[in-house]
């Protein structure tokens, strides 16, 4: 049997959300490894890369409201529409923090190169990953999963606050590194918020399959 | 917020319901509550409009019908042998499908119900209980000039309103209305909807309705029925964000029905 029309799109959305999600987390990747090897070009492709993501968004903006408009779609269909509405801001912003790694990565490939950080590439490995495992919670409605991965963000806002402190350590010691370190620690900030964002994926994640609003709750 | 029982206008219990021996109701309870509106939804068949008329006895008129357990409303059983069933349907008021006026003035269809129960003190408070009702029915305005004009001459939706307002008159506690816009263009339609959310501050009423968007608009609870059967109530919002049961939301996502 045939499709019905509703499916397909929402199917169509499904798959829009996973394009952009794979993009924004293909682009936190990227700034990081433009980082780490100190690739301007990587970094300048992280940015021109981010004018896709935008017309992605707004694709799926468009889907969302034709399917509200012309279906009127109830109970589970409903919660997918809204919270894909939801979750490609959240996407689209996280894809920006990537643009914002990419911007440092410009300003410190212009100054002297600095120790390694291994705690910074902890940190962004391991919220390329959470996302990663968000996204799949995500397709596969998984509020389990979902909520397991939100308890995982302390683990990022803690390699934060330790590379804060070796950061400000390293300009206190070193004032010729300032400037660097100071984009350094913006870096470490884009990563802590992406940290974020993921969280609001899986709380989005949970209302989809349970209808359960977590969000701002002690609880989760 | 009172206590739950003493908000219960209309109570079921395990109602089966019988056109001679094909079954056409199975074991159904189910409360309705005081000035809410609930709206029965459910498939072409599935008894919503069978289960409506028990509440005021109108399949009655239907020689092999029969009711098997307990309607009460206020606490009494209105299927008790001594029921009064003229005086239950002015209780408990019906607008229908197809609207039907009756052939004379709009002034007489709305004046004839306050007529024949004698409510009205003399011919000037007959004139003012025809007035209110026509104006609850959010109709007076519209007809004030020509109340001595035919019913007939109405529009659909505005003869639709004029039932209505024939049912408000004997002054009813709750009103039944079994699909009273599917007959109706859109503006008729959003007009009907606009007087039931009104309504239901001074009565308790009970919509049947195969437009889900149109139960989801204007109802604060919805039944969903299936061969027969209650398959789920909830309060409207979570009958259509994320109702109990699956059969449920298969029929509002239109997987079927």
């Amino acid at each position: 049997m045939e499709k019905r029309l509703i499916d397909q799109q929402l199917d169509t959305l499904r798959d829009e959300v996973l394009l952009l999600g794979g993009k924004a987390e293909s682009a936190v990747q990227k700034a990081m490894k433009a980082l780490t090897t100190r690739d301007s070009k990587l970094a300048q492709n992280v940015l021109d890369e981010d004018r896709i993501i935008n017309q992605m968004e707004l694709e799926i903006d468009r889907l969302s409201v034709e399917i509200i408009a012309l279906h009127q779609p109830a109970a589970h269909d409903l919660r997918l529409v809204i919270s894909v509405a939801k979750i490609t801001p959240v996407l689209e912003r996280l894809a920006d923090h990537a643009g914002n790694i990419a911007e440092a990565v410009l300003i410190i490939n212009n100054e002297p190169q600095l120790r390694p950080f291994p705690e910074m590439s902890i940190m962004s490995d391991h919220a390329v990953e959470m996302l990663r495992s968000a996204l799949d919670a995500f397709i596969a409605e998984d509020a389990e999963a979902a909520r397991q991965i939100i308890r995982r963000d302390k683990m990022i806002d803690h390699s934060y606050k330790k590379v804060f402190s070796e950061i400000i350590a390293m300009i206190i010691n070193d004032p010729t590194t300032t400037t660097s370190g100071a984009q350094l620690l913006f870096v470490a900030k884009h990563l802590e918020r992406i940290g974020d964002y993921v969280k609001d994926l899986c709380e989005l994640t949970v209302y989809l399959a349970d209808a359960s609003i977590i969000k701002h709750s002690l609880k989760r | 917020m009172g206590n739950i029982f003493e908000m219960i206008k209309i109570s079921v219990s395990n109602l089966n319901f019988f056109y001679g021996k094909a079954q056409a109701l199975f074991d159904i309870s189910v409360d309705v509550l005081e000035k809410e509106v609930i709206a029965f939804i459910g498939p072409s068949g599935c008894g919503k409009s069978t289960f409506l008329r028990t509440f005021n006895r109108m399949n009655d008129t239907i020689p092999i019908a029969r009711a098997d357990g307990s309607v009460t409303i206020d606490g009494t059983d209105i299927y008790a042998p001594n029921t009064d069933v003229v005086a239950l349907r002015r209780k408990v008021g019906m607008v229908f499908q197809k609207s039907n006026p009756f052939p004379k003035s709009i002034f007489d269809n709305v004046a004839y119900g306050i007529r024949i129960n004698r409510i009205h003190k003399d011919k000037a408070d007959l004139a003012v209980r025809v007035e209110k009702a026509l104006y609850d029915a959010a109709l007076w305005d519209e007809v004030k000039d020509r109340l001595q004009t035919s019913a007939f001459g109405l529009s659909g939706g505005q003869q639709q309103r004029l039932c209505i307002a024939r049912a408000l008159a004997v002054q009813p506690e709750v009103i039944l209305m079994d699909e009273p816009a599917s007959a109706l263009d859109p503006i008729a339609t959003q007009k009907i909807e606009e007087l039931v959310v009104e309504l239901k501050k001074k009565y308790t009423i009970v919509i049947v309705t195969h437009n889900m968007q149109q139960a989801a608009r204007v109802s604060d609870r919805t039944a969903f029925f299936m061969l027969g059967k209650l398959v789920e109530v909830n309060p409207t919002q979570k009958m259509f964000t994320n109702p109990n049961e699956k059969l449920t939301e298969d029929y509002i996502t239109g997987r079927f029905g």
